[in-house]
C-alpha cells in the first residue's frame, strides 16, 4: 500500500504536467499528440535516442541525488548549479595543469577534484547555516552567481586559449599534434567502446555507470550508516536530534558537503567525458532540474534515478520537437518540468481526497 | 576616472536600480506577510514578456503595462494558491515558477512571432522610459506609509511575525497573505515591464538575467524595510553602472563588481555587518488549529 501511494502521486504529477503541456501546445496552434509522439519517439529510438537520453540523464542523476541528500537533512540546496560550475572549473584546471600525468593518475585525481570542489562549495552554506543560522536557500542562490562569475573570471583572464572568442578554457590532457597526442590521457571512455552496435559518437560515457554507483552510495550512506541516520534525524526533527545527542550543526555541514560533492560529479561527465574543457555557461540548469528530479523521485535514490531518466528523455526529445514541429520549441520541456514541480509541491491537492493532510509534514516527504 | 563618477553615472544608477527596486518592493510585501518569494525572477519575466507583446499589438505602452501587471498578478496567484491553500514549500513553488517563465515566454514568442524567445522591436514613441522610474520611487514612500501607518500594514506585519496571534485577533491570515502575494506579483511585473518597454524596446529570452535574485538580495540587505531596501537597490544599481562603464577600460575585472550584491548579502545575512532578521513566520504555512 505504501509503495502504491509513493508511486501514485508522482505519476499523477507527470500526467498533469503533460495535460498542461498539451494545453499550451494547442494554444500555440500545434497538435499535442503529434508533439508528444515526436518527443517520446525520439527519446526512445535505438541507439541514438536511448544513448542521448541516458547521456542527458547522467548529470540529472547527480544533481537529483545532491538535492535529495540535502532535503533528507531538512535543507533545500538550490545551489547545485553553483557547485557543479565550481567543480567543472577546478576539474578542467587539474586536467590541463597536470596534463603530463599518466591517465591512471590524472583521471582519478580529476574525479576527486570534481567531488571535493563541489563539496567545498556546498559546505560554505552549510557552515553559514550551522554557525550563523543564515538561511541556506538565500546563500546557495547567491553562491550560484558567485561561482559562475569566479569561473568566468579565471577563464577569461588566465586560462583561455589566445585569441579564442568563446569563453572556454584550454583542452585537458596532454596535447601534442607532432606525437599524435590529443589529450586522451585525461578522457574517460565512452560506452560505445564497450557495447557492440552502440556508436562511439554518442557522448554517453563511464560517468553514467558512476551515477548508478552514486545512487547505491546514497542509499547505503543515508540508510545504512551512522552519519546517514544522524542526517535524517536532523532533517526529521532537529530539536529531538539535538536532545538525542546529535550535533545538528555538524550534520548540516556534512549533508551540504555530500550534496555538493554529488553535484560536483556532474563535472566528471561534462569535462572528462564530453567537452574535455571548462565551457562558460555549459549547464542548461542541471542544478535546478535536479530539484524537480529529487521532488518527483521523493528524495529516494531509486526515485531519483527514474525521474532523472524521464527528464533526460524530455531534454533529448525536446530537441526534436524544436526542429520537427512547426511552432513548438524545446521550451515546452521547461513548462513540463515546472508543472511537475508545482504539482508535487502542492501534494495536498491530491492528498486531500485521500484525507491525508496529516502526512504533509515536510519531514515525511 | 572622472567620467565614471560624473552625472551620467547617477542617471544610469537610477535607471538600473529601478527594476530592482520595483521587484524588491514586491518581494517586501510578500515576505513581510510570511510568504517567501524567490519567484520574483519569474514574475518579472512574465511582466516583461506580456508588456512587450501587448505593447507591440496595441501600440500603447499603458495597455502593455496594465497587461503586464495582470500577468504578474495571475502568476503570483499560482504561487499564492500553491503556498497558502496547499501549504506547499514556498521555495519549491518559487523555483517552479522561475523555471515556468523561462519556458512560457519562449514558447509563446515562437508561436506569436516565429522567434526563439524575442518579441518584435517596439517603435521608440511607444516606449515608457520615465514613468516606471517615478513609480518605483513613489512606491517606496507609499509602501512605507502602507506598512507602518495603515491597518492593512499592521495586519500584514502581524501575519508575517505571528500569524496565530493575528488570527486570534480576528485577522484572516490567508486573506492578508493572498493580497500581499498578489501585490508582489504586480510590482515585480512592473519591474519586468520597465526592462522590456522602458530600458530596452523588446523582450529577449531571459532578459532579467538574475535581476529578480538581486532584488531579493537587496530586500535582505535592506532588512525587509522599504527605505533601506531602496538604498540597497541604489547601491546594487551603482555597482552595475560602474561595471558597465568600466567594461573595456577596467583594471578591476567586471566579474568582481558583478559579485558585490551577492557577497554583501551573504555577509549581512551571517550578521557580520549588523543583523538582518527575517520576518519570524517567513516560510511557514499557517493552518488554523
Amino acid at each position: 500500500m505504501k509503495l502504491v501511494r509513493e508511486l501514485i502521486f508522482p505519476l499523477v504529477a507527470i500526467i498533469a504536467a503533460f495535460i498542461v503541456g498539451a494545453v499550451f501546445v494547442v494554444l500555440i496552434g500545434d497538435d499535442p499528440i503529434e508533439t508528444y509522439r515526436l518527443l517520446i519517439g525520439s527519446a526512445l529510438s535505438w541507439p541514438d535516442g536511448i544513448g542521448y537520453t541516458l547521456f542527458y540523464a547522467t548529470p540529472l542523476i547527480f544533481t537529483g541525488l545532491a538535492v535529495a541528500v540535502a532535503f533528507r537533512c531538512g535543507l533545500l540546496n538550490i545551489g547545485a548549479e553553483g557547485q557543479l560550475y565550481v567543480a567543472a572549473f577546478v576539474t578542467a584546471w587539474v586536467g590541463f595543469t597536470f596534463a603530463g600525468l599518466p591517465g591512471w593518475v590524472l583521471i582519478p585525481l580529476a574525479c576527486l577534484t570534481a567531488i571535493l570542489g563541489g563539496a567545498a562549495w556546498g559546505a560554505i552554506p552549510g557552515v553559514l547555516k550551522a554557525r550563523f543560522g543564515s538561511h541556506e536557500v538565500i546563500n546557495t542562490i547567491m553562491l550560484n552567481f558567485i561561482a559562475v562569475a569566479l569561473a568566468s573570471y579565471f577563464t577569461q583572464y588566465f586560462y583561455k586559449n589566445e585569441g579564442d572568442a568563446i569563453m572556454q578554457t584550454k583542452l585537458i590532457g596532454l596535447i601534442d599534434p607532432a606525437r599524435g597526442l590529443t589529450g586522451e590521457n585525461a578522457h574517460i571512455p565512452r560506452l560505445g567502446e564497450f557495447i557492440p552496435g552502440f556508436p562511439e559518437r554518442i557522448p554517453l560515457n563511464v560517468s553514467f555507470i558512476l551515477a548508478l554507483v552514486a545512487c547505491a552510495f546514497v542509499y547505503v550512506f543515508l540508510w545504512r550508516t551512522k552519519w546517514g541516520y544522524e542526517i535524517r534525524a536532523t532533517g526529521a526533527n532537529p530539536t529531538a536530534a539535538e536532545y538525542g545527542g546529535i550535533s545538528t550543526g555538524k550534520q548540516i555541514v556534512l549533508a551540504m558537503a555530500v550534496s555538493g560533492g554529488l553535484a560536483g560529479m556532474v563535472a566528471i561527465n561534462e569535462v572528462l567525458g564530453y567537452r574535455y574543457r571548462y565551457y562558460d555557461g555549459f549547464s542548461p540548469g542541471y542544478g535546478f532540474t535536479g530539484i524537480a528530479v529529487a521532488l518527483l523521485g521523493r528524495n529516494h535514490p531509486i526515485g531519483v534515478l527514474l525521474s532523472a531518466l524521464l527528464f533526460g528523455a524530455l531534454l533529448r526529445g525536446g530537441l526534436f520537437v524544436d526542429i520537427f514541429t512547426d511552432r513548438v520549441s524545446k521550451d515546452l520541456v521547461l513548462v513540463l518540468q515546472a508543472v511537475v514541480i508545482l504539482f508535487v509541491a502542492a501534494e495536498a491537492l491530491f492528498r486531500s481526497s485521500f484525507g491525508r493532510f496529516s502526512l504533509l509534514r515536510r519531514s515525511k516527504v | 576616472m572622472n567620467e565614471i563618477f560624473g552625472l551620467s553615472i547617477i542617471f544610469s544608477t537610477i535607471r538600473l536600480a529601478t527594476p530592482l527596486l520595483l521587484a524588491a518592493l514586491g518581494g517586501l510585501y510578500s515576505e513581510r506577510a510570511g510568504i517567501i518569494n524567490i519567484a520574483l525572477e519569474g514574475l518579472m519575466l512574465a511582466g516583461a514578456f506580456t508588456a512587450a507583446a501587448v505593447t507591440h499589438y496595441s501600440g500603447s505602452p499603458w495597455v502593455g503595462l496594465l497587461a503586464g501587471i495582470a500577468a504578474g498578478v495571475a502568476v503570483a496567484g499560482i504561487h499564492a494558491v500553491v503556498c497558502i491553500e496547499f501549504k506547499a514549500d514556498q521555495v519549491v513553488s518559487g523555483t517552479a515558477i522561475n523555471i515556468l517563465f523561462l519556458g512560457v515566454p519562449a514558447l509563446m514568442s515562437g508561436a506569436l512571432f516565429s522567434s526563439t524567445g524575442a518579441t518584435p522591436q517596439i517603435p521608440k514613441e511607444n516606449l515608457m522610459p520615465w514613468t516606471p522610474i517615478a513609480m518605483a520611487f513613489a512606491l517606496v514612500l507609499l509602501t512605507w506609509y502602507v506598512l507602518y501607518r495603515t491597518p492593512f500594514g499592521l495586519r500584514l506585519r502581524a501575519v508575517g511575525e505571528n500569524p496565530a496571534a493575528a488570527d486570534a485577533a480576528g485577522v484572516s491570515v490567508a486573506r492578508v497573505r493572498y493580497s500581499a502575494v498578489l501585490i508582489s506579483g504586480a510590482l515585480a511585473a512592473i519591474g519586468g515591464a520597465y526592462l522590456s518597454i522602458g530600458q530596452a524596446s523588446l523582450f529577449t529570452r531571459n532578459m532579467t538575467a538574475g535581476r529578480g535574485f538581486i532584488a531579493l538580495a537587496a530586500l535582505i540587505f535592506g532588512k525587509w524595510r522599504p527605505v533601506q531596501t531602496m538604498l540597497a537597490c541604489l547601491l546594487f544599481g551603482f555597482a552595475e553602472a560602474v561595471s558597465i562603464q568600466m567594461q573595456g577600460v577596467a583594471k578591476i575585472p567586471v566579474q568582481f563588481i558583478q559579485m558585490i550584491p551577492y557577497v554583501l548579502t551573504i555577509v549581512v545575512l551571517a550578521g557580520f555587518i549588523g543583523t538582518s532578521r527575517a520576518p519570524r513566520a517567513l516560510g511557514l504555512p499557517y493552518s488554523k488549529e
